[in-house]
């Protein structure tokens, strides 16, 4: 009977030491990959998902890494990720620089995807968010010095929508237009397609994730002339006269239109400087 | 042990060469189709199959899923679509018939280097190494499980050497190659059998519809048994043997019940005694004179 209860202890204390054993690497094997994991999840800012792609993490739970989407992509834009690359491994992404999302009518991608990883209700390519882009260089882009370089306004898909040409003064050379691509969110699918056509070494204007490209404001922002087209009205009471003592030749709220300087009347220069420049250019002739 | 060399060779004098290697044949032939039919559409444009085995479109119409690939999916909190969901039902089904871990043997991609590396193993006489519990696998699957529920991503598939290899071969690989190097390596200098037989939570998950599957390897002619070991020796799960083969005086029946057996059907071949057939897991009576089996099988041995 002792050799038995012997026995028996031994017999429990290996199981424990088993187990134990077996539980620590467990536990070492856990803390291994999601820490590895968590790396993956913050997807590099050059890497877009396929259209129809919810944020980074539902993604990582839904797509199964099957890669029907890339086999369905007539333009080998999608590719699945290898291990040693920052996207998470066999997950679908693109590169706009390299090949951009052609915007498909039929979306064949989102088709394809047998786990709905890619949102089946999206419809319209065009309400797609695989990003937003963003003319991250004025430095560079030609436009921004002056040239007529528009390649990335007549590429885009929705041009005149997504990105538009705002003329704008051009301050060095006093005379000229600056046409400067201006982006709007609320038309830009994020295809990719003004940074691939960039004519620059690097891309100036580069697609990049929603959540970098945009800012956010605070909640309790109200834009004053929103809402007082909403009201029909200025929500503001009319303020009362200030009885402070402005300097000389301030006046409060001077014709309705707040505090500023009068122009004297005597003044030999107009108001707006290219008046000058044009004068001084006309009397050189 | 047996030195490698003699493993099989008496059941290739007896029996013949081909027959002697029938089923791995075999067993090869369908794991290198049916990578060679989702390898078609990307070296020659013929479109057979599409996707890879996580999910795949076969002939437009097909879908077929990994159940176990879904099922961390919705752990981590996406109800998958329809197509996927009858992908892996259909694929369920199918391993509820023809044997869990077939899915292992037959067409697991990895199954091949670890095969090589363990006959390798065997081939240079490697022996000893590092002693893991085969239950490991099954902590495996619930780490992998719950790391889906917790993280609600599929964590697993960053770094699962299976479809690692599958995906690769189909989409490219990468460093993909260091990871099935690994597991190679692993197999053939650290355990024996290490990955598939120990650690592989995929095979543990397909071990389970296995625990129901109606075809088994079945120890018909176990009375015949002359203990030369040939067929623990090329098992890569020896212990399932042992009940089935061993079981008359214990009133167990012949047919190899346990789950993790992946009827890869190589103890047939190499038994020169005519011990083991493929069976259904209902013919298991403890009575050695099990007749149907038996007769088609005497008529082969006299012929």
């Amino acid at each position: 009977m002792i050799s038995m209860q012997h026995k028996q202890g031994v017999n429990r204390r290996r199981f424990l030491a088993d187990s134990t054993r077996l539980a620590s690497g467990m536990l070492l094997f856990a803390l291994g990959l999601g820490l590895y994991a968590r790396k993956v999840e913050s997807l590099p800012a050059i890497a877009l998902r396929p259209p129809g792609a919810g944020g980074e993490k539902d993604f990582l739970g839904a797509c199964i890494r099957c890669g029907l989407c890339v086999r369905d992509c007539p333009y080998d834009t999608l590719k699945l990720a290898t291990p040693e690359e920052d996207v998470a491994s066999g997950t679908p992404w693109f590169e706009a620089r390299k090949i951009p999302c052609e915007m498909c009518e039929d979306i064949p991608c989102v088709k394809a995807c047998p786990t709905g990883a890619l949102d089946k209700t999206l419809l319209d390519i065009d309400e797609a968010r695989m990003g937003l882009a963003v003319l991250m260089d004025q430095e560079t882009c030609l436009n921004y010095l002056g040239l007529r370089c528009d390649v990335c306004y007549r590429v885009c898909p929705l041009i005149g929508k997504a990105i538009t040409l705002e003329p704008q003064h051009n301050p060095r050379s006093g005379k000229h237009a600056l046409f400067i691509p201006v982006v709007h969110s609320e038309a830009c699918t994020g295809c990719g397609k003004c940074e691939h056509a960039c004519v620059l070494d690097e891309a100036a204007i580069k697609v990049l994730p929603e959540r970098l490209a945009k800012g956010v404001l605070g909640r309790h922002y109200r834009l004053g002339w929103e809402e007082k087209e909403k009201a029909g009205h200025s929500l503001v009471a009319p303020d009362t006269e200030h009885r402070f003592n402005l300097p000389g030749q301030m006046k409060y709220d001077y014709e309705g239109e707040g505090l500023m300087r009068k122009q004297p009347a005597d003044s030999p220069f107009s108001d707006n400087p290219l008046d000058t420049l044009n004068q001084r250019a006309g009397g050189g002739s | 042990m047996k030195r490698f060399a003699d493993v099989g060779k008496a059941a290739v004098t007896s029996k013949g060469w081909l027959p002697a290697h029938k089923w791995l044949l075999l067993r090869r032939s369908s794991q290198l189709s049916i990578l060679i039919l989702f390898l078609l559409g990307p070296w020659f444009g013929i479109w057979v199959v599409k996707g890879n085995l996580a999910s795949s479109l076969t002939l437009e119409v097909l879908p077929l899923s990994d159940p176990y690939v879904v099922l961390q999916s919705m752990l981590a909190g996406h109800l998958p679509e329809s197509t996927a969901l009858l992908g892996a039902v259909v694929v369920l089904l199918f391993y509820l018939l023809m044997g869990g871990r077939a899915y292992c043997s037959w067409v697991c991609p990895l199954n091949i280097v670890t095969d090589t590396a363990s006959w390798l193993r065997r081939r240079i006489g490697i022996k000893g190494g590092s002693r893991i519990s085969r239950q490991t696998r099954y902590w495996l699957l619930a780490v992998t499980l719950l790391l889906a529920l917790f993280s609600g991503t599929i964590m697993w598939e960053l770094i699962n050497p299976v479809s690692q290899l599958h995906r690769g071969l189909l989409f490219g690989m990468g460093f993909g190659w260091a990871v099935i190097a690994a597991v190679f390596l692993f197999d053939l200098f650290i355990s024996r059998n290490g990955w598939c037989g120990h650690l592989c939570p995929v095979g543990a998950f397909y071990s389970l519809p296995g625990l129901l599957s109606i075809l088994r390897v079945s120890a018909v002619s176990r009375e015949r048994c002359d203990d030369c070991m040939d067929c623990f020796v090329v098992c890569p799960e020896q212990q399932v043997i042992r009940p089935a083969l061993k079981g008359a005086e214990n009133n167990i029946g012949p047919v190899i019940l346990s789950p993790n057996c992946t009827n890869c059907g190589r103890c047939i071949d190499v038994c020169a005694q005519n011990v083991f057939q493929f069976g259904t897991r209902f013919h298991n009576s403890t009575n050695s004179s099990n007749t149907h089996l038996m007769v088609g099988h005497n008529k082969e041995v006299i012929s």
